[in-house]
């Protein structure tokens, strides 16, 4: 099974197409590359066709179109079990009738591996499963099954290791846990993981690098910091945490270069965005900040934030929440927007509800959205 | 206080008839056991009971033609269990992993002789045998053919909701792991189905040795197990017929219990082997 | 699977479902026209030379009119013994399903174990249990349930007995597997929203316990209306059923045309119940 062991390198997905035969397009044309040894997180809400582009990866599903490569080799049409690629499984598919140790060993005795047991002590160790070696998978917990489907992949050393919703069964403590743990192992191991979740939080805490797929395709790539604070779509900026988006008419561009602003009428009070925060040219755009960079202050105290501010709010509401407090804003127009507050002690209590506040940020966090994207595109239910 | 005294009689009440109707299912296996010591000897009434005897286990063979019923009983059994759980489990794969044209029409075959009485089917079987020309060669292997037959819609129905019920994302694992599609299907598909094909045979077993109104139809002059019990119950019937129907009853179980204590013990030896 | 078609080629299902199908349709469906045929043929015929088709749609207007109290018969003791088996059948299913805890795979291997003893010698041990001689009857006349010269052999009440005990695990298996399928917690919710255990059986356990009632239903009564060996062992000639007469036309009286026309109009008589019966169940999924 030479494959397995072939040359390593990224992996590049070209132009990759996905349509079932009932019509329905679950991937749309898809360019990518994942550099070899990094995490990358394919992130979306379900539906999206990030769980068929990791399962046309692996082999499981036929391409429509397009191509799929890792380094030089095209593995587009290779049957699944001649890939050098691994998946952890979404509810971890450990086969039943064997034990944890034979689970694990599967793959190397495939592969034609003669005496797999060193190989198998080594990588049960590193999971912290060697007590479980020969338990069956129905005796172990949610977790240590978990670690077992990832160390039954990890043992073949695969170029890419492909994880589908890998802690999706687990309660949120245990989640988090987790989290740590398999970013832990891959910086130990340096394999390609490609991690395919509906869970923002975990995507930004494990992976080196994000794309936010939806309907198909990917809205945009990037580092969790450079996603969350620069979002391009108003789907990024509500699927990747929370975002105000307030109504706003471009009055025109000023300076250049870095320093270049794109001046922003919004309901009366003029607001300075850098250009290269900006992302639409039409004449109309959704200023979006997020609720932790909005500042305000009871009517008539100073802001700390240089420019203008929005006047005529009133609090509506006020969650306390132990680090920071939630207020709830009513804008002059209407408009409700969300503001966290660092609970540094620094005001010494709560502003209380009905109080009027001027409301402002600091202009390097603004970005603009083009307006005729939806408002409430990508807005996830807690769960 | 009085609606806890309620429940606590409701969940021993469910149990405790429960396990009334299951003496009542024992109590002709009972009989049959006490009566397979009956001396018969001394007495025209064979239906009580009269002395205590070991006579009839120690000659267990002595009606005549009862042992060459027998025989021929285990080798239709054998036979019948063999070919159809082969076929069964093949249709049975066909019909859980595959959507092919006349899907529908197979499962409503297999449905339909589950759904018709015995006496019909075996008058059927005979219609056509006679039809045929065969009418004067019923036999041995007329009554195969009518016990593979009966059998195979059982097999399917038994296969069918082992393989039903396995997770098809491990045989996607299983490829996933280096397994070509032969080595898929021996070490993950296989293992996990063979309890059914199993218990499909064992159901087969019995039902083709236990048959009696389609075999009598067909079977000509050849003298299976049951026929010869009912031949014998129209004049004397033999004490030996309960030692036969003891043992049998003690074999099955034996083997029931053999089976859950291998698997038991197999589980435990390789987790030491490891 | 997909690795299965590339083992077979693109037909693999049809040489897989093939040999059951040939079988089926060689051995099962091709037999069924047959008695067709034999049933519309004329009965001046025999056995071993075969019987001349002429369409004698007589045979079935005989048939009837001699045996239609047989066929009424097996249908009665057949719907009773159905019947009892439900209602003895849905105790122990529960019994094993919710009750049993860690004994739950000893009682359902004890379900089945009796079918290891041929069913005919554990017919003929009811011969024994029922005799007019035996503690049985002579505790119930002591009791005065039943007469001075009351018996229980040879009655309707010993066939449909016999019916009942015999086709008791078909009801059994059915209706522990849908049973079992049941969340315990469900029946914990009816209880939390106020129903009483009576109103949680009727309103939760039954209804999602319905597939199982009907596929039971279906495994007992068919074979029950066909069945003659109850009848003939534990009954008297005036218990005899539609069996008895089918068996006896074929291999006693020779006169295979009748018998297959009797045996048709049983088919059609249970198919049509079957259907009915399922469509008012609302589970045409079974089939």
């Amino acid at each position: 099974m030479s494959l397995a062991d072939g040359v390593r390198g990224d992996l590049k997905l070209t132009g990759l197409h996905k349509r079932y035969p009932n019509g329905f397009v679950a991937v749309q044309s898809l360019d990518l590359v994942i550099p070899q040894g990094s995490f990358f997180a394919l992130l979306g809400p379900s539906g999206c066709g990030k769980t068929t582009t990791l399962r046309m990866v692996a082999g499981l599903e036929d391409v429509t179109k397009g191509s799929i490569h890792i380094g030089e080799q095209d593995i587009t049409t290779a049957k699944p079990y001649k890939r050098p690629v691994n998946t952890v499984f979404q509810n971890y598919a450990l086969f039943p009738h064997l034990t944890i140790a034979e689970n694990v060993a599967f793959g190397p005795k495939r592969r034609g591996v003669k005496d797999p047991k060193g190989s198998v002590k080594e990588i049960l160790a590193l999971t912290e499963l060697t007590e479980q070696a020969n338990k069956k998978p129905a005796q172990l917990s949610g977790g240590q099954q978990q670690r077992v489907a990832l160390a039954r992949a990890l043992i073949n050393r695969p170029d890419v290791l492909l994880l589908d919703e890998p802690l999706g069964a687990l309660d949120l403590k245990l989640r988090r846990a987790m989290q740590i743990e398999l970013k832990r192992i891959q910086e130990e191991v340096g394999l390609t993981f490609v991690h395919v979740t509906h869970d923002q939080e975990e995507a930004m805490t494990m992976a080196d690098t994000v794309a936010v797929m939806n309907e198909g395709r990917i809205e945009q790539l990037g580092a969790p910091y450079e996603l969350y604070t620069n979002p391009h779509t108003t789907f990024v900026a509500n699927f990747l945490g929370r975002t105000n988006l307030i109504k706003g008419t471009v009055l025109g561009r000023e300076g250049s270069g870095a320093d270049e602003v794109v001046k922003v009428d919004m309901h009366g009070t003029v607001a300075s965005i850098k250009a290269s925060r900006v992302h639409t040219d039409a004449k109309e755009g959704w200023v979006g900040i997020r609720p932790e960079k909005v500042l305000i202050q009871p009517e008539g105290q100073a802001i700390d934030a240089p420019g203008a501010a929005l006047s005529g709010a009133v609090v509506v509401d006020v969650s306390y929440i132990g680090v920071s407090t939630d207020y709830v804003l009513r804008m002059p127009w209407g408009q409700e927007i969300t503001c966290f507050e660092q609970n540094t002690g620094r005001r010494g209590g709560l502003i209380p509800v009905g109080t009027k506040v001027d409301v402002s940020w600091r202009p390097e966090f603004a970005f603009l959205l083009d307006s005729a994207q939806d408002a409430e595109a990508g807005i996830v239910e807690e769960d | 206080m009085i609606t806890r005294l309620g429940s606590w009689i409701g969940k021993h009440l469910m149990l405790t008839l429960g396990i009334l109707v299951l003496i009542y299912m024992y109590v002709p296996n009972m009989i049959v056991a006490l009566m397979s010591f009956n001396d018969s000897s001394q007495s025209r009434n064979l239906y009580t009971f009269q002395a205590f005897t070991w006579d009839n286990w120690l000659n267990p063979c002595e009606p005549q033609g009862m042992c060459e019923a027998l025989q021929v009983s285990i080798s239709i059994g054998l036979l019948s269990t063999i070919v159809a759980t082969t076929i069964g489990t093949l249709a049975a794969f066909a019909l859980v992993r595959h959507r092919f044209e006349g899907r529908s029409t197979m499962n409503l075959m297999l449905f339909l002789p589950m759904a018709t009485p015995e006496i019909v089917m075996g008058s059927s079987l005979l219609a056509l045998f006679v039809a045929a020309g065969f009418g004067g060669q019923l036999g041995f292997w007329t009554i195969l053919i009518a016990h593979i037959m009966f059998n195979i819609s059982f097999v399917v129905v038994t296969v069918r909701s082992r393989l039903a019920g396995l997770d098809s994302n491990l045989e996607k694992a299983a490829s996933d792991l280096y397994a070509n599609e032969w080595q898929t299907f021996w070490r993950v598909t296989f293992p996990l189905v063979f309890p059914g094909i199993l218990a499909a045979a064992l159901l087969a077993f019995s039902l083709s040795f236990d048959d009696f109104i389609i075999t009598n139809l067909n079977s000509g002059t050849t003298v299976t197990f049951p026929m010869f019990v009912w031949g014998a119950a129209q004049r004397a019937i033999p004490m030996q017929v309960n030692v036969i129907g003891t043992l049998m009853f003690i074999i099955a179980l034996a083997i029931v219990i053999a089976g859950e204590v291998m698997s038991r013990r197999r589980a435990k030896g390789k987790a030491a082997a490891f | 699977m997909a690795s299965l078609q590339r083992v077979f080629g693109k037909n693999s299902a049809y040489w897989l479902i093939g040999p059951a199908a040939v079988w089926l349709a060689i051995f099962f469906l091709f037999p069924m026209l047959s008695l067709l045929t034999t049933s519309l043929s004329d009965p001046a015929g025999s056995p071993i030379y075969g019987y001349d088709l002429t369409w004698r749609l007589q045979n079935y207007f005989e048939a009837i009119s001699d045996y239609w109290p047989y066929m009424v018969r097996s249908l009665i003791y057949a719907g009773i013994a159905t019947l009892l088996c439900l209602v003895l059948g849905y105790v122990l299913a529960y019994a094993i399903a919710f009750k049993a805890g860690r004994w739950k795979n000893v009682m359902l291997v004890l379900v089945i174990a009796p079918f290891f003893t041929s069913f005919l010698v554990r017919t003929l041990s009811w011969k024994l249990i029922l005799a007019d001689n035996g503690w049985l009857v002579e505790s119930l006349q002591w009791l005065h349930i039943l007469g001075e010269d009351g018996r229980l052999l040879a009655t309707p009440f010993a066939v449909v007995m016999g019916l009942t005990y015999n086709f008791l695990p078909f009801m059994i298996l059915p209706l522990y597997t849908s049973l079992e399928k049941i969340d315990p917690r469900l029946n914990e919710a009816a209880a939390d929203l106020y129903s009483s255990p009576w109103q949680r059986f009727t309103k939760v356990i039954w209804p999602l316990s319905i597939p199982g009632v009907v596929g039971g239903t279906l495994l007992t009564f068919i074979p029950a209306s066909g069945d003659y060996i109850n009848s003939d062992l534990l009954g008297n000639p005036n218990t005899q059923m539609v069996g008895n007469k089918i068996q006896t036309l074929f291999t006693d009286a020779s006169d295979y045309p009748h018998a297959a026309a009797l045996s048709v109009i049983l088919m059609v008589l249970i198919v049509g119940m079957v259907l009915f019966y399922v469509r008012r169940a609302g589970t045409e999924d079974l089939l």
